[in-house]
């Protein structure tokens, strides 16, 4: 009797938990579909509020996707050198690498913003082009990639895989590229979305690297909810909510996989 | 080519890129905050002058608040959906990691929906219920985006707990509270601690959902905004960001020393 009394307690704050999460994701849905969000659901609904959100903001859209894949592909080319090498190469300078290239995780995205602005905000040319919010990304989104990759590379026996190669005649670029790379696939996948994902999010460094020609999508939403209508800001989110969730869901699976992997 | 230069080729450009977006910048945020008027005393203005003071503890506060009301959420749900297995529970679950990925700015506007001028609560209740501009709208923006960040944590720990510890505490006569207390507490309490300290310092950090939500209260990241933007105390800004990045990068640093991995997903 007291147990399920109990497990009834436990079940209430699980539901609560839930609609506190989910209600405002539907009333933002709800909003962005609504004639009228003032007068309610009665007033009918209605998709001009996206094509009017496409009409205004369609570019910062097409800026966040190009952005996320210029994005990971710097961290492809950077990150996956660096988590082979960090994984032939352990002991403490690695350790102490990763550990620095994992600061921008630990560091609110406003102090690196900051730092950035303070070194490269009076070189004109690359402080007013997208570069400049490409190196934020790519700060922010590096260690994802890195970790995500050398978790899978720290778990198999690379040495050995590769000692066998090296005596059939492989060259050390033969070897990363037949045995490293497609052995490390799981937690290339699982970074690559993770990137993704977060850089078509990424909002604390870029509001502060953003230049007015050049605005995000969180840099939309952000203007979108200080000086439009709320029916606009709801159509706005909704159609960033249709861009990340299957991105979220496809990084979670991915994840999940390469950690099956690792253990 | 040998192989030791082809190692150290390959970490080449994760080095070449940290040390010049990284490192130098980092070098260059310090030696700015100690520039201004005040030189280096700066610091000591932020515990001198109550403006900084004010705000530095009102943003521990709020994060505080934020910490435990999100631990106490997310290990009864994670202890509930680790134990229990009923239709649904992937779609609860779902749900309740659905908020890793939003951005700030938009669990802002999640709580304007909910307790703004237009907002839920003030269309259902009779008289004239905003609370989303206050410390309160902060406390739950900061709770959103910790429940999920918490649960992952709990649930990853809790799913290495031996039920036969609590099968035997109970057929020795312990009541569930002293199960709870003295059986799974202990069990969980690294990763109860190492979540803490990531929700402590994500809602210490947070600026989107500040940006959006704090309009008439003052939290450290709005401050080091407005030094910056507005005011240009370039020096205050530098300073305070610093001293913010120190404490969330110890923080995270005992996160991830106690449980090994921290959740990704940061920001």
């Amino acid at each position: 009797m007291l147990k399920s009394k109990i497990k009834m307690l436990q079940l209430a704050v699980t539901l609560l938990a839930c609609a506190f999460l989910f209600v405002p994701i539907v009333l933002s849905v709800m909003a962005g579909l609504t004639v009228n969000y003032f007068q309610g659901i009665s007033s009918g609904l209605t998709l001009k509020w996206v094509f009017q959100v496409w009409d205004l903001y369609a570019g910062s859209i097409f800026l966040s996707m190009w952005l996320a894949v210029a994005c990971l592909f710097c961290t492809l080319i950077i990150g996956l050198p660096a988590a082979y090498g960090l994984a032939r190469h352990p002991g403490w300078m690695s350790r102490l690498l990763e550990e620095f290239i994992s600061l921008p995780l630990a560091i609110p995205g406003l102090a690196l913003a900051l730092a950035l602005l303070q070194l490269y905000g009076s070189m004109k040319g690359f402080r007013a082009s997208w570069t400049f919010i490409l190196v934020g990304h790519v700060l922010y989104t590096l260690p994802f990639m890195v970790r995500s990759i050398l978790a899978v590379l720290a778990s198999m026996d690379l040495k050995t895989l590769e000692e066998g190669a090296a005596s059939l005649g492989a060259s050390p670029w033969q070897r990363f590229r037949d045995i490293v790379v497609p052995n490390a696939m799981p937690g290339i996948l699982a970074g690559a979305l993770t990137v993704v994902t977060l850089s078509i999010g990424e909002f604390n460094l870029t509001w502060m690297l953003h230049t007015p020609y050049l605005k995000t999508l969180p840099v939309g939403l952000a203007d979108s909810y200080a000086s439009m209508r709320l029916e606009i800001a709801s159509a706005y989110t909704l159609v960033f909510f249709i861009l990340i969730v299957p991105l979220l869901m496809a990084m979670q699976w991915a994840s999940a996989r390469a950690q099956r992997i690792t253990q | 080519m040998t192989n030791r230069t082809f190692v150290m080729a390959c970490l080449t450009p994760l080095f070449i890129f940290s040390l010049l977006f990284l490192a130098l910048p980092l070098g260059r945020l310090f030696l700015a905050s100690g520039e201004g008027d005040a030189g280096w005393a700066v610091y000591l203005d932020i515990v001198r002058k109550p403006r900084y003071l004010n705000t530095l503890v009102l943003t521990v506060l709020v994060s505080l608040a934020t910490t435990i009301a999100a631990l106490v959420v997310s290990t009864t749900a994670g202890m509930f959906l680790v134990r229990n297995r009923f239709w649904g529970r992937g779609t609860v679950l779902s749900v309740l990691t659905l908020p890793l990925a939003f951005p700030g700015v938009v669990i802002g506007f999640l709580i304007i929906l909910l307790g703004g001028r237009q907002g839920l609560v003030n269309q259902l209740t009779p008289g004239h219920v905003v609370f989303a501009y206050s410390a309160i709208g902060l406390f739950l923006g900061y709770l959103y985006f910790s429940i999920p960040r918490v649960l992952l944590t709990v649930m990853a720990a809790a799913e290495k707990l031996d039920p036969a510890l609590e099968e035997a505490a109970r057929t020795m006569g312990a009541s569930p509270y002293r199960v709870v207390m003295d059986v799974i507490i202990p069990g969980l309490m690294p990763s109860l601690v190492a979540s803490g300290a990531i929700a402590f310092a994500t809602a210490m950090g947070a600026f989107g959902t500040a940006f959006t939500l704090a309009t008439n209260i003052d939290v450290i990241p709005m401050v080091i905004y407005t030094e910056f933007t507005l005011s240009a105390n370039i020096a205050m800004a530098s300073a305070l960001s610093i001293v913010l990045g120190i404490i969330t990068w110890i923080l995270l640093l005992i996160a991830r020393s106690l449980s090994g991995s921290t959740v990704a997903g940061g920001g």
